[in-house]
């Protein structure tokens, strides 16, 4: 008996949705091997990471605040991959956000007013954006690959934090510690009701339910679709490969941008050297494991949370070390990707039904 | 500038050069063979901790580089088995390969961080290579003259060899090669492998030789501009070895200008340049127009033989 693939006449919807609960179960079992031989409690391990910040209503809030950030980047992202346009360089938007959003904070500092936070919020959103039409311009004009520009410009990004850190935007009041001012009440996300759930949480799953309204309902969001599936079509069809290069870069990075200043402006509370925490490639995964659907990556933006979460749980309860969550995040998306097989193919048992036509 | 400090700066600038142009050549022979492996950055972490972990266990420097290639070569083939057998998309696996990488890498390395190595000296006797002047080409360790030797054998494997001729043939012509009765995917796998290999190598190179010791994301995406070299080298080996030792000229500014009392401009700024000049030079070499012609014709294209 041998296995056996056969291409499917059309791609298959359920194992497209299938897929990658597939590989999430996967990275569970292959994940809890991997470590119980490493010398770890593997089982253990995997039920820190993925069981108990889902189940203990405590860890609720902390999952909410992880996933926004990956939800906003994943999705600009999506927008990019599903137009071949591959901007890994996010996490150096995030960061450019996050400082422009400083910059305003810094400028406005001693001042009050319901316009600060707004306006640190624009800034945030425009600094992205600046950022990333950085490898859209080198693209469109001179076809440099945008996967190597937008990386290194993240490289970029975090030099140009630390310069600001440890010069000029040092807090004065600060025991020269290399971070900036305290943000002010005016120029903080408020949070919600008595939890720590900052208003960034629900503008992100806003914006995702906005995206997948756009996506699919208008004719933007068809281009896009169209330009990444089928590029000669999408050419008869009058649609522009440097406009989509333009606006699905611009959109990644308005939206890494925008993520950096809500993380700035909530959870932190001021700029740090620490700030770049890899968000920006975290939602990469993000992005895929939701198949670069707006509900499918609010989905795995929560799951990708959990690990978080879980891998800080392991860390302390079973002394699991810190780069276990990014190891099972990996491991992720080589399922997702090795199982993507199943949806354009389908696995035969040739010693089964043999002599069937292909 | 003394004559002394000229040869240390030189020294430090074959230091820089070493690891990517080892990675480099890796990553242009995958390339030839059509596929882009993105992984380069994972590969060398996995490279780094692991040469460091052996080599701290069995005190062999030598067994230690051997088994860094061996792991950089062990984990593309997870790359392999993705994209050549279950044509995953080349992207999105590469990118996956590193981040594996860097979070493999950690784990392993946790238990090693702060320690430090003893590892082999020059390649050449103290009377070489200690001496005054003709250190500069006799002061080095073994893996330098490594990268070299693997220059000149990449450059006429892919040119002089039949071989190579096939590894080509299989990158610019996928369809024609398998027709012909190539194993495309045969092919393939055996070049990733070396890919992977000639990272694990460069990225011991940086817990062996340079640090000598294992921090996490000790590459600090190297990985990622001996990728931009093989586009600036246009796929050639020998232009390689030209830039790899002039992106290692850019690298090491930050360290010369420290010692040299430098101070005008942050250190940071400098410490941002390979990544700055990397940008740039790829949108200069991109002002020719034949550097896309230049490319391989199926680069980054899945191959499904239909039976």
């Amino acid at each position: 008996m041998r296995l056996e693939l056969v291409k499917r006449k059309q791609p298959s919807r359920p194992m497209l949705y299938l897929t990658p609960v597939f590989s999430v179960l996967l990275t569970m079992v292959v994940g809890a091997t991997i470590f119980s031989l490493l010398g770890y409690d593997g089982p253990g391990a995997v039920w820190n990471i993925f069981f108990v910040p889902a189940l203990d209503p405590n860890k609720w809030q902390d999952l909410g605040i992880k996933a926004a950030p990956l939800i906003l980047i994943a999705i600009g992202l999506s927008v990019g991959f599903r137009a071949n346009v591959w901007n890994i360089g996010a996490e150096g938007q995030y960061v450019i956000g996050g400082l422009a959003g400083t910059g305003v904070a810094l400028a406005t500092w001693q001042m009050e007013g319901w316009w600060i936070l707004p306006l640190m919020c624009l800034a945030g959103v425009a600094g992205g954006m600046l950022y990333a039409a950085i490898p859209a311009f080198l693209k469109t004009k001179l076809n440099v690959n945008e996967i190597l520009t937008s990386l290194m410009l993240t490289y970029v990004s975090v030099q140009l934090l630390y310069y600001l850190m440890r010069g000029p935007w040092k807090d004065p009041e600060g025991f020269n510690f290399p971070q900036s001012r305290m943000f002010t009440d005016s120029q903080m996300l408020p949070e919600i009701g008595n939890t720590f759930v900052h208003y960034g949480v629900p503008i992100a799953f806003i914006v995702a339910l906005l995206a997948w309204f756009i996506l699919s309902k208008t004719v933007f969001g068809f281009e896009i679709r169209v330009v990444g599936a089928a590029p000669n079509a999408a050419r008869y069809g009058g649609f522009n490969r440097t406009r989509t290069i333009w606006t699905s870069l611009l959109a990644a990075g308005g939206l890494a941008g925008f993520a950096g200043i809500l993380e700035a402006a909530g959870p932190y509370g001021q700029m740090v050297p620490q700030f770049p925490t890899g968000y920006g490639f975290t939602a990469i995964i993000v992005a895929f494991l939701g198949r670069l659907h707006p509900v499918g990556i609010m989905l795995a933006a929560i799951i990708l949370a959990i690990s978080y979460v879980g891998g800080e749980i392991a860390q302390s309860s079973i002394g699991l070390p810190n780069a276990a969550s990014g190891l099972f995040q990996a491991m992720m998306l080589f399922f997702l990707l090795a199982t993507d097989i199943l949806v354009n193919y389908r696995v035969r048992f040739s010693g089964v039904r043999s002599g069937g036509a292909a | 500038m003394n004559e002394a400090i000229l040869i240390a700066i030189l020294v430090t600038v074959v230091g820089a050069a070493t690891p990517i142009l080892l990675a480099g050549l890796g990553e242009l022979v995958v390339e030839k063979a059509g596929v882009l492996n993105l992984g380069v950055e994972g590969m060398m972490l996995v490279g780094a901790v692991t040469g460091f972990a052996v080599t701290t266990m069995t005190g062999a420097t030598f067994i230690g580089i051997v088994a860094a290639g061996l792991a950089g070569a062990g984990a593309s083939m997870i790359f392999g088995f993705l994209t050549l057998t279950l044509t995953a998309n080349q992207v999105a696996t590469g990118l996956a390969l590193t981040i594996f990488g860097v979070g493999l890498s950690s784990l392993i390395g946790a238990g090693f961080v702060g320690q430090t190595v003893t590892v082999i000296g020059p390649l050449f006797p103290p009377a070489l290579a200690e001496h005054e002047h003709l250190r500069i080409l006799f002061g080095y360790d073994p893996v330098v003259y490594f990268s070299f030797a693997m220059t000149l054998v990449v450059a006429w494997f892919l040119r002089r060899t039949r071989a190579g001729l096939i590894l080509r043939a299989v990158g610019e012509n996928d369809a024609s090669a398998h027709s012909i009765g190539y194993s495309v995917i045969g092919v393939r796998y055996m070049a990733v492998a070396f890919g992977g290999a000639m990272a694990g190598i460069g990225g011991c190179y940086y817990s062996l030789f340079l640090t000598p010791m294992w921090a996490e994301r000790l590459t600090a995406g190297r990985g990622w501009i001996a990728l931009a070299l093989v586009v600036f080298a246009a796929w050639k080996p020998m232009r390689l070895l030209a830039g790899a030792y002039l992106f290692g000229v850019v690298m090491t500014l930050e360290l010369h200008a420290k010692a040299a009392g430098f101070e005008y401009v942050p250190p940071e700024f400098l410490a941002a340049m390979p990544y700055l000049a990397t940008i740039v030079v790829l949108a200069l070499i991109s002002l020719r127009k034949s550097v896309g012609a230049q490319a391989p014709a199926c680069l980054g294209k899945p191959f499904k033989p239909s039976t």
